[in-house]
């Protein structure tokens, strides 16, 4: 017997994965070197 | 190649370099995943499922790809001494495990309706179930051998070294074992791909590449941007105590 599974929920699942991880990683990634570029401007003038 | 061993030189680049292969990145991106949701027509054989494969094979590329790029920063690491090097190692560590996990989750999604399967423990899946792992090694030991102060960054550089053999085994696996998974379907110069799917995952390809670029200068800024600071801060703690 044959599944009927939708194969549009399967697409947008993988969509939803795939664009919010890579997404993710390029904001955690850019916050964290502001992050860490002002730590660095901070300790020049101390 | 000691030519760009120069921080404030590598800043200089990284500077503008940074935001412009996140933005052409995301645009390229954005573009060839909208092109291959509603404008490539379904696969004879896989239905619409077919779409998933615009994330999933360059999400493929980019894992193998942040190990090959940690294996060769850590060759060049070990032996010429370039002090880049061991922090662009660590900076690709990150993107190199996010899309392997996405490439794994995002496999499995394909497999349900086209395999019948969530998983099945064969060659290609296991080995790189087994990279995202090595990911999660080299990350950690990265990080332990940074608190240590970078005493014995070389461990995290040999691990890096000795996790590559993994890289021509994933892509070997569908050749040497019975696999679900087909064989490749690009290989140097040559393509079984109808050019209709060809070129959208080629410009995913593409943009995800410049995404992965980007946030490897992002971490790498950051990473130096950090060392800086606790370097400048232990001067001025060492000045006033010998003051």
């Amino acid at each position: 017997m044959r599944e009927a599974l939708d194969q549009w929920t399967f697409v947008m699942a993988a969509y939803a994965i795939g664009i919010l991880g890579t997404l993710l990683m390029i904001g955690w990634s850019w916050v964290s070197m502001r992050r860490a570029e002002k730590r660095r401007d901070r300790s020049r003038e101390l | 190649m000691h030519g760009f061993a120069n921080p404030a030189r590598f800043l200089r680049i990284a500077r503008w370099l940074t935001p412009a292969l996140l933005v052409s990145g995301v645009a390229l991106t954005a573009a060839a995943l909208l092109w291959g949701l509603f404008a490539v027509p379904p696969d004879r054989l896989m239905g619409d499922t077919v779409r998933i494969l615009f994330i999933h094979v360059p999400a493929a590329w980019l894992g193998m790809g942040g190990w090959t790029t940690i294996a060769i920063a850590s060759l060049v690491e070990l032996v010429w001494r370039h002090p880049l090097a061991g922090i662009a190692a660590r900076a690709a560590a990150l993107p190199g495990a996010v899309f392997t996990a996405i490439c794994l989750v995002t496999g499995s999604i394909w497999g349900r309706p086209t395999w019948g399967t969530w998983w099945v423990w064969d060659g290609r899946l296991t080995s790189m179930l087994i990279l995202l792992f090595l990911y999660f090694g080299y990350i950690a030991l990265s990080d332990a051998t940074r608190r240590d102060g970078g005493a014995s960054s070389r461990v995290a550089a040999i691990f890096g070294l000795v996790g590559a053999i993994n890289i021509p085994i994933i892509n070997r696996s569908v050749v040497w074992w019975n696999s679900l998974h087909q064989p490749a379907s690009i290989t140097m110069g040559k393509s079984t791909i109808d050019p209709a799917f060809l070129w959208p995952l080629l410009i995913a390809t593409i943009g995800f590449s410049l995404i992965f670029g980007g946030v490897i200068l992002a971490r790498m800024r950051a990473i130096l941007a950090d060392i800086q600071a606790e370097a400048r801060l232990r001067r001025k703690a060492m000045a006033g105590v010998s003051g």
